[in-house]
């Protein structure tokens, strides 16, 4: 049996009096690639930014229920939860790497929980780079800035930012939607390779893409999850009409 | 001056000398918590009001200094008059430092008072709840005599510890989203640093108070949880 990772309950998210997610309950498995999918507005970003507790942001937004990451309760007030908060990784849509050089941008996150020895720096520099796939490409200029790589590259250097602290999970928040289709395949090839390591938690737009790099696949519709299966039941057989109609095309 | 004259004209100074640290410590909370009101409430006249209050607390920090001097020098004090005399030097000294942290802090606040900040502030006045009542457990300990209630500071310095690395993660999440915060993050997280910085100076007085009233050194870390990794 496959290991659950990250188990929501009765999950609400209100934005002032707007109820954004309505009771979403959904076990997330370890090492799994899980798609969110829905039309715009559907509240799957705003799901994927609850695993983060992202919602603290935002000054209106209220949340209720219960996410658990590794059985805690990581809404819960209890000191463990910073250790286990730091188990999230997360990639946005936009490749946005810090203004600084390469070898800063990965670094930058272990630096700042207090790891100052330059050759264990070094090594997670090297070892999250060849995890994003990015290591063979820019190995000889680490110190230029991270800004002048290519948008896929970019994207794949703030991968490597996400996992050089040693997250558990990895959220990604449309993260091919601003890439040209070949940076896209890499992404996605990539994605595939990563979830040897990580339970990867991905919002994608594009139905295709969810088709062909995630194991399940969760379809919300206006702030309720309608379905959650495994990936190829979704695409072939879904149980809900709403997500054949969905998948179809006959809306959003 | 007969011996009985001297002893009680030795505790009223000494009374003098700790109603000084009281007072010293007041100002330091103050200082400290009043600025991160008005970073989070985005008040730069109370920001700036901290900032220029910051001499007072200097002078009295001062006052301490020279007030031991001549006890020492008019007494030559023993046993506890000795600890309490040069443990107080000190305390004086880690008072000061979290005032100076108020006014850090409050130049932060003066600085993002008309900038739109880039999260509602939770955990920064959460470390702060927590310093104040260290400070005030501290202070009581000091002023009623009581070791024991000292060492409950201690390991309230551990959630001081997670709050800033709770923070520290949160705003790294937030300049990975939009690098165009990482200014202002700089600066929160510098805050963040400061406070935590300042529960060790809390520390420090409530080993001082242990010692004052045992005889004993003890170090905070070993009422403290290990550290992790």
């Amino acid at each position: 049996m496959e290991k659950i990772q990250i188990s929501a309950k009765n999950v609400n998210l209100y934005y002032g009096a707007a109820r954004v997610l309505k009771d979403v309950s959904a076990d997330i498995l370890e090492k799994n690639v899980t798609a969110l999918i829905g039309p715009s507005g559907c509240g799957k970003s705003t799901f994927l930014r609850c695993i983060n507790r992202m919602n603290d942001f935002i000054p209106s937004a209220r949340f209720e229920g219960e996410i658990r990451i590794d059985g805690t309760d990581i809404y819960d007030r209890g000191t463990d939860v910073i250790a286990l908060r730091r188990k999230v990784g997360m990639v946005f849509q936009k490749p946005n790497p810090f203004p600084m050089s390469i070898y800063d941008n990965v670094a930058y996150g272990p630096r700042l929980h207090g790891i100052r020895n330059r050759e264990k720096l070094d090594e997670i520099v090297r070892s999250s780079l060849t995890g994003a796939a990015l290591w063979d490409e820019v190995k000889d200029k680490l110190k230029s800035p991270g800004t002048g790589l290519s948008g896929g590259q970019q994207q794949r250097l703030c991968i490597a930012r996400a996992i050089a602290t040693e997250p558990a999970v990895l959220l990604m928040d449309e993260p091919t939607s601003a890439l040209d289709p070949l940076a896209t395949a890499r992404i996605e090839e990539l994605v595939r390779e990563l979830k040897k390591n990580y339970t990867v938690v991905i919002v994608t737009h594009n139905m295709q893409q969810a088709a062909r790099i995630s194991d399940r696949t969760a379809f919300f519709l206006l702030g309720d999850l309608v379905e959650y299966d495994s990936t190829p039941k979704m695409f072939t057989s879904p149980g809900d009409k709403r997500t054949e109609d969905y998948i179809t095309g006959r809306f959003g | 001056m007969n011996e009985i004259n001297l002893r009680k004209q030795l505790e009223e100074d000494r009374g003098e000398l700790k109603r000084m640290i009281l007072r010293l410590g007041r100002m330091a909370e103050e200082a400290i918590s009043r600025a991160v009101w008005a970073l989070k409430n985005q008040d730069a006249a109370v920001a700036r009001n901290v900032i220029e209050k910051d001499d007072e607390l200097d002078e009295l920090a001062e006052g301490v200094d020279s007030a031991c001097m001549h006890f020492t020098a008019r007494y030559q004090p023993l046993g506890e008059d000795l600890r309490a005399v040069t443990s107080i030097m000190h305390m004086a000294i880690d008072l000061e430092r979290i005032g100076d942290y108020g006014g850090n802090i409050a130049k932060v606040a003066l600085d993002l008072a008309d900038k739109e900040l880039i999260k509602p502030l939770i955990d920064i006045p959460r470390m702060v709840d927590a310093l104040s009542s260290m400070v005030e457990k501290v202070l009581t300990a000091f002023d009623t005599g009581d070791a024991e209630g000292a060492k409950t500071v201690f390991p309230m310095d551990d959630l001081l510890d997670d709050l800033e690395k709770q923070i520290m993660r949160e705003l790294l999440l937030m300049m990975m989203e939009n690098p165009q915060r990482i200014g202002q993050a700089t600066q929160l997280l510098n805050v963040a640093r400061t406070l935590e910085r300042a529960g060790d100076h809390i520390t420090n007085v409530a080993e001082r108070v242990v010692y004052i009233y045992t005889g004993k050194t003890v170090k905070a870390s070993a009422f403290r949880r290990p550290k992790e990794r």
